[in-house]
């Protein structure tokens, strides 16, 4: 079966004793027992729960996986695969990982000792430079927040691979449609469900899917030894939309590559930076990488500097302004003034992230109404 | 009408694609705690500050919510997202699209009037009226699907509504919405259309004259085969007496029920277009099929309709009926127990492939008389085709016709 056909159908079976074709939202915290001693498929919901159950048989089969686990925010995810750590160990990450994943690795793993070092990850040779003999897991991002640079999973999967380092990959900027790590040879596929898989803007979860049944086991104890499940309602809810996926997420690609392709020959903007257009220094690896598309998210400098970039965020009718990705509705943002603020001007500067960058989200809406929107925004 | 809130850009809903729609109309730019959503507000009542405040909410008709049968906050974004998808001024939604049809026949028929009905109906609004409306005095005639001239010769000076539904179900019958208007305004009586299989998406009845339009939401509005809700789209003052009726029969949809609506137009305009894609696709391959005698596809050059739906609809939905060749119902009915990816079950317009055999889930109590009246025959099979990918869809059908 095809990707979007396994969306709609794997893990949602007819439900047996009602024959409905949407399986039941299971809200029970404890389940009855035969006997003492003897556990029936379903003890305490925190072990496991059949509406979480379906959504994770869902993302094993898109992920091309042997299991994956459902948590109650993508941090949450991200920590119970960084638990997998112990102290003296190492984790190299990418330098454009996502902020909460560097608060997480500074600030809280830290504290038990791990040790974390950042790497370019879009150079693969330095990735093999910096492993340590202590280094247990790599941590990449593809494409990266928000210069969208473009990570060669399969070359870090190799290097790493050479020095039995496990490699994680936070796919959720391209989603499941349009990269499937495991199938390149990564150990951990990580997603804010909360962003492409959920897709609608009203549910926060977090997705690991592994390849390996021992290291499923591994994670699925430190799930249920931790706590942070996804409720069965917010389970059902990123089910459901897990079943237009694939057609939101083809076509948030169609327009994020047709606006970068308008913003690229607009003289009112200095620079595109989206994985799809050839001067994009990722483009190779991108088109071999990514099934079809470059994803739904385009940053771009303005001509104007700063106050340029504020007065088009704020202006904008449509694209609304707010941080968070990947659902329904287009966002804008200037990530000098929101999502990296907290760095200091120079820091941002050696992150490549200038006053004149605006980010965008783009949505499901129409192209010639998005396009009409940053238009009327820019001459505002 | 659901009073117009400070910033919201409805104002442009007008201009705004199909697809930029159904995201965004109906809701607020600025929406409650600055959310991206809407909460789904689920209290029954609402409170007053003081005496003074109800006394001065009634004599005011001041636009706020009383009580949750007469409405409700969520209900309204959802009736104005409706009512912009269809290009009308208002839409009343009800707990489910038998709700919505009995709501507006109720409301607008009194003892002594009449309704004319195109004969390929639901089978259940055809109950409705022939057993119950009856009760009350009101008289039910039914004519030919797409005849004109008996539905003209069928009004006299009692008749009131003219309804059919466009496309029919299971024949596909695709009515001359503007000829069906115009036969309505020229006698002075109101017209119908029950567009559930062709959606806002392939045709919207009332920019060709049809005074309301009716959809089951369950099928491709809500789109999850997850919900039951129904609505009524037309003129706010003709639906006036609609809501005000809604408020004492009391069939409304949950709030609950209401954002899985919401949630599941958002990604409306992209699903149609899948589900017109599947239909037509599935349409082609069954009729290039030897084991088929007959296909029922308004995509199709061979249908009845082509023509009046090629000029009047953008698409034609995932909703295909077809017929086998030399089959008795068994044989029939393995096929339909021979595919793996459709389920069977009755309903349409969900994300989930269905079949069914109308003789078996729809039509069984019949007699074979009746079944012929209704044009059921015994080897006819149903689908409802769904999102997926239409070659896995033609796969499962091509085995199951290949056993």
């Amino acid at each position: 079966m095809k990707f979007r056909t396994r969306a709609i159908h794997v893990g949602n079976r007819r439900d047996p004793q009602t024959g409905a074709v949407v399986p039941p939202i299971h809200l029970a915290s404890t389940y009855v027992q035969e006997s003492a001693g003897e556990w029936g498929e379903y003890d305490y919901a925190r072990s496991g729960n059949p509406t979480r159950g379906n959504l994770e048989e869902t993302m094993a089969s898109l992920e091309s996986g042997v299991g994956a686990l459902a948590f109650s925010s993508g941090m949450a995810a991200i920590h119970a695969a960084v638990m997998l750590c112990q102290a003296g160990d190492h984790i190299l990450a990418g330098r454009d990982i996502y902020g909460g994943t560097y608060r997480l690795l500074h600030q809280i793993a830290n504290r038990s000792g791990v040790e974390v070092s950042l790497v370019d990850t879009t150079d693969t040779s330095k990735v093999a430079e910096s492993l340590r003999e202590s280094t247990r897991l790599l941590w990449i991002e593809t494409p990266g927040n928000p210069l969208l640079s473009i990570t060669d999973v399969a070359g870090c999967v190799e290097a790493a691979h050479a020095h039995n380092v496990r490699v994680a990959v936070d796919n959720t900027f391209p989603s499941s449609v349009l990269t499937r790590p495991l199938e390149k040879g990564a150990d951990i596929v990580m997603h804010s469900a909360t962003k492409y898989l959920g897709g609608h803007s009203d549910v926060l979860g977090g997705i690991l899917v592994v390849g390996d049944q021992k290291l499923y086991e591994e994670l699925y104890f430190i799930q249920n030894a931790t706590g942070a499940v996804l409720s069965a309602f917010d389970s059902f809810l990123v089910s459901r939309g897990l079943k237009t996926l694939d057609l939101r997420m083809r076509a948030q690609c169609e327009s994020a590559m047709e606006i970068a392709q308008w913003l690229d020959q607009d003289p009112r903007v200095e620079r595109v930076l989206y994985p799809g257009l050839p001067g994009h220094p990722g483009n190779q690896i991108a088109t071999q990488q990514m099934d079809g598309g470059f994803g739904a998210m385009v940053s771009f400098e303005v001509v104007g500097g700063y106050e340029k970039a504020k007065s088009i965020v704020e202006t904008t009718k449509l694209f609304q302004l707010a941080v968070s990705l990947g659902a329904v509705e287009s966002l804008i943002e200037q990530p000098a003034a929101m999502s990296h603020a907290s760095y200091d001007a120079a820091d941002r500067a050696a992150h490549g992230i200038t006053d004149s960058l605006i980010r965008i989200s783009v949505g499901l809406e129409d192209i010639d109404d998005l396009k009409a929107d940053l238009d009327q925004a820019f001459n505002g | 009408m659901a009073a117009k809130r400070e910033s919201e850009p409805n104002s442009l809903a007008s201009e705004w694609g199909p697809s930029t729609r159904a995201v965004h109309a109906g809701e607020a730019r600025q929406k409650v705690l600055n959310a991206i959503t809407d909460p789904i507000v689920c209290s029954s009542t609402y409170t007053f500050s003081d005496t003074q405040a109800v006394i001065r909410y009634i004599e005011e008709k001041q636009p706020r919510e009383e009580y949750g049968r007469y409405g409700n906050p969520s209900e309204k974004v959802v009736e104005g997202k409706l009512a912009a998808l269809d290009g009308g001024e208002e839409a009343v939604l009800f707990a489910s699209g038998m709700a919505a049809i009995v709501g507006l026949l109720m409301s607008k028929l009194n003892a002594g009037d009449e309704v004319v009905f195109f004969d390929e109906c639901y089978h259940r609004s055809r109950e409705f009226c022939t057993r119950h409306l009856s009760r009350f005095g009101v008289v039910t005639r039914q004519v030919k699907t797409c005849d004109y001239d008996a539905m003209e010769a069928a009004i006299n000076e009692k008749t009131r509504l003219l309804v059919s539904e466009s496309p029919t179900n299971p024949h596909l019958s695709v009515v001359d919405l503007s000829r069906f208007g115009e036969i309505g305004q020229r006698n002075g009586v109101e017209t119908l259309i029950d567009a559930t299989l062709a959606t806002p998406f392939n045709v919207r009845p009332l920019e060709h004259g049809i005074n309301y339009v009716l959809h089951s939401a369950t099928k491709y509005l809500g789109g999850h085969n997850d919900l039951l809700a129904g609505v009524i789209v037309g003129q706010s003052e003709r639906l006036e007496e609609v809501r005000a009726l809604r408020g004492i029969m009391g069939g409304i949809n949950s709030p609950h029920n209401i954002y899985l609506l919401q949630r599941g137009l958002k990604t409306f305009a992209l699903r149609m277009q899948r589900h017109n894609e599947n239909g037509q696709a599935v349409a082609e391959f069954l009729e290039a099929h030897p084991r088929v005698e007959r296909v029922y596809y308004p995509g199709l050059a061979s249908h009845r309709y082509a023509d009046v739906a090629s000029k009047t609809m953008k698409g034609f939905g995932g909703l295909v009926t077809f017929t086998l060749k030399d089959a008795d119902w068994k044989q029939t009915a393995s096929v339909v127990d021979q595919v793996q990816l459709f389920r069977i079950a009755p309903s349409l317009g969900g994300v989930e492939s269905l079949i069914e055999q109308p003789l078996v889930i729809s039509y069984f109590e019949c007699t074979p008389e009746e079944r012929e009246q209704f044009g059921i025959s015994d080897n006819m099979i149903r689908l409802a085709c769904g999102i997926e990918n239409s070659t896995d869809l033609i796969n499962d059908l091509a085995e199951a016709l290949d056993q």
